[in-house]
């Protein structure tokens, strides 16, 4: 992946970060547990477990489009032994 | 008695296969501090994953999330579970890898050590090791009550004539002194490379556990569906967070029939009293008000979401992260953390409302009254499956507090070993075989002192309401972690007076609750720590505006120029 990609497509998953906080604040479904998933699911449990799967999505694209600068060359010798 | 025999044989076993494999880990160890603190950083992905997510995971994650779930309903998903998803993940990912590349850089073993050296301070690294060990020893505390009390209750009627003043179970003092010599054990001759290894194996066993209860306690409530039927027409606000109407109405039935109600009660109170000795018949009991049923509000819902921030600035998890092999290492937690919560969470959720209504054959599986959140899960597996699971579960909330205690344990050695026995005597003329000898005899005493305070403190309840102001204390923390990795502006006056004004809200937000007894207390409507958290941010910035710029050159070690 080309460095000009990732210097793209990192706003857009921080975006992704700050939309799925806003999200999490589901007020649409603070009082009402219908329609139950499944038969027997409430629909803001459904909803948060959704948010999960989301966050888990969202992080392996900061993981592939926002990796930080300057973490992976630090070669096995660098490894101070002590402070 | 039978079933508690099975109970006692399933824990020994599990226990023991615990101990035989932290012994198993301590055979790759290299005899250096660095392994025995480190692991030699070469953590690999699974291992840190496992590593990290079995750190945070507390006995909270089985036992309390189908507490809170009872208490307060499946609302308490978003609230301390998804909300921890997305933050736990950011944490690791903004602070985690950077701080692990920081530690590879420079030899950092402990929090303080970089703290003391980004900020040019021995006073900022004293200031912070009273606050980050006082933190920590609260959430140590309530693992040994927790396993203690858990053998206890769980063993009860396996050995009377042994124990007959616990009516056979094991005793306190004893079955929290074996956990504590177990985690010891692994923790002594493994170093972090045996909690790795052991909380791998833990967090698998209690994630499996889970599903199985699930499962096994849905079937007996006739099916999930069935479950949640009865939940409908007995306490619907459980499956919600606002509170629902029917459950108003009939709070508004049963307070329109209170007075009278009170008032017949307490004249048979006074006629039994008044009655002669011996012609009493047994004490009426005093009826209490009806519950007030209630929702979770907006704001507290957001503002729950400063809590899970507390992972950024745990020392027992900056250790972890430091025993990464590569910074890639942190990439499988960074996606899979989120979804083992959900894991783990979503069916303690549902077994926690459920428990509210369940009832078989017209019997409440919960009795009326019942006010121990906390118990409600191993209550439900003892009533509703046999003692095999019974054993098993136990097996599985042991080995989530078991996989906290280990890496805390773990890291107070290493803080009072590094951070100061070798930081102010004796670094220069100290072997490293000799250092690591200091921290496993540190961490001998972390052991001895904790459980002396457990013995001390058992059956008071007053500890586990500490545990959300401790993890709100290493929340209202984050500001200095991010301020130190991320803003070069920020000054060692700034880091002094965004710790000092945490301890201070702290503690003034603390005495407010009534020292925790409050455990619904809001500030603004808010969660404390929103409060705590947002002081320490602006005291960060504010003074390090006022004052002078680091020195460039020492920056550079912390942000390094690019290409």
């Amino acid at each position: 992946m080309s460095k000009s990609t990732s210097k793209k497509a990192s706003p857009l998953v921080w975006s992704g970060v700050v939309l799925l906080i806003i999200l999490h604040q589901d007020f649409w479904f603070w009082d009402t547990y219908e329609p139950l998933i499944f038969g027997f699911v409430p629909i803001a449990l459904a909803y948060h477990a959704c948010i999960s799967l989301c966050a888990g999505i969202i992080w392996a694209l900061a993981n592939k489009y926002c990796w930080p600068e300057g973490v992976d060359d630090i070669p096995e010798s660098d490894n101070k032994a002590d402070h | 008695m039978e079933n508690n025999y099975t109970v006692l044989i399933i824990i020994s076993v599990y226990l023991g296969l615990l101990l035989a494999l932290g012994l198993f880990s301590s055979k790759m160890f290299k005899g250096t501090s660095k392994d025995y603190f480190l692991a030699s950083r070469g953590i690999g992905p699974f291992l840190l994953l496992m590593s990290l997510f079995g750190t945070t995971m507390t006995a909270f994650a089985l036992v309390g999330s189908t507490g809170e779930s009872f208490a307060s309903g499946v609302g308490v998903y978003g609230k301390l579970a998804s909300s921890s998803g997305i933050i736990h993940s950011l944490c690791f990912f903004v602070v985690g890898i950077k701080i692990w590349s920081m530690g590879a850089r420079h030899g950092y073993m402990t929090q303080i050590q970089f703290f003391r050296d980004r900020f040019q301070s021995n006073g900022l690294g004293l200031l912070l090791f009273p606050i980050l060990v006082g933190l920590v020893i609260p959430y140590l505390l309530v693992g040994v009550l927790g396993a203690g009390t858990t053998l206890l209750n769980v063993t009860k009627g396996s050995l009377p004539g042994v124990f007959p003043d616990t009516a056979g179970g094991i005793p306190f003092a004893l079955g929290s002194g074996v956990i504590c010599v177990v985690v010891l054990l692994y923790v002594f001759f493994g170093g972090v490379r045996g909690t790795a290894w052991a909380n791998a194996f833990q967090t698998i066993v209690f994630i499996i556990l889970g599903f199985v209860t699930f499962f096994m306690i849905a079937n007996k409530l006739g099916g999930p569906v069935n479950a949640t039927k009865m939940v409908i027409e007995k306490n619907p606000t459980k499956l919600q967070r606002a509170v629902h109407p029917d459950d108003q109405a009939r709070y508004d039935a049963a307070m329109a029939t209170f007075p009278t109600k009170k008032a017949a009660n307490e004249a048979a109170i006074t006629a039994w009293d008044a009655a002669p000795e011996d012609s009493r018949g047994e004490k009426p009991k005093e009826i209490k008000a009806p519950k007030k049923p209630h929702g979770i509000t907006q704001l507290a819902f957001l503002t729950y979401f400063f809590i899970p921030l507390s992972v950024g600035m745990f020392p027992h998890l900056f250790q972890h992260w430091l025993t990464a092999k590569n910074a890639q290492s942190f990439k499988l937690a960074v996606v899979a953390h989120p979804l083992l919560i959900m894991l783990v969470w979503v069916p303690c959720v549902l077994i926690g409302a459920w428990a509210t209504s369940a009832h078989i054959n017209g019997v409440p599986v919960i009795p009326p009254g019942f006010s121990n959140p906390n118990a409600v899960l191993a209550f439900m597996v003892n009533k509703m499956t046999g003692s095999v699971l019974g054993g098993f579960l136990t097996a599985g909330i042991l080995a989530a507090i078991m996989s906290s205690l280990d890496s805390q344990f773990l890291c107070l050695g290493s803080i009072f070993t590094n951070d100061i026995y070798l930081h102010y005597f004796g670094k220069k003329t100290i072997t490293d075989k000799q250092k690591v000898m200091i921290g496993r005899i540190f961490v001998i005493v972390v052991v001895l002192i904790t459980y002396g305070l457990a013995v001390g403190m058992q059956g008071t309840r007053s500890v586990f309401a500490l545990g959300v102001w401790c993890f709100s204390g290493f929340a209202s923390l984050f500001p200095l972690v991010v301020g130190a990795l991320y803003w070069k502006r920020t000054t060692k006056a700034g880091a002094f007076a965004s710790v000092i004004t945490m301890a201070v809200s702290w503690i003034f937000l603390f005495g407010q609750s009534e020292w925790g007894k409050d455990r619904e207390f809001l500030f603004l409507g808010m969660m404390p720590v929103a409060t705590m958290t947002i002081l320490s941010a602006v005291a960060l910035v504010v003074v390090s505006l006022m004052t002078k710029a680091p020195d460039e050159a020492h920056l550079q070690k912390f942000f390094p120029k690019k290409g």
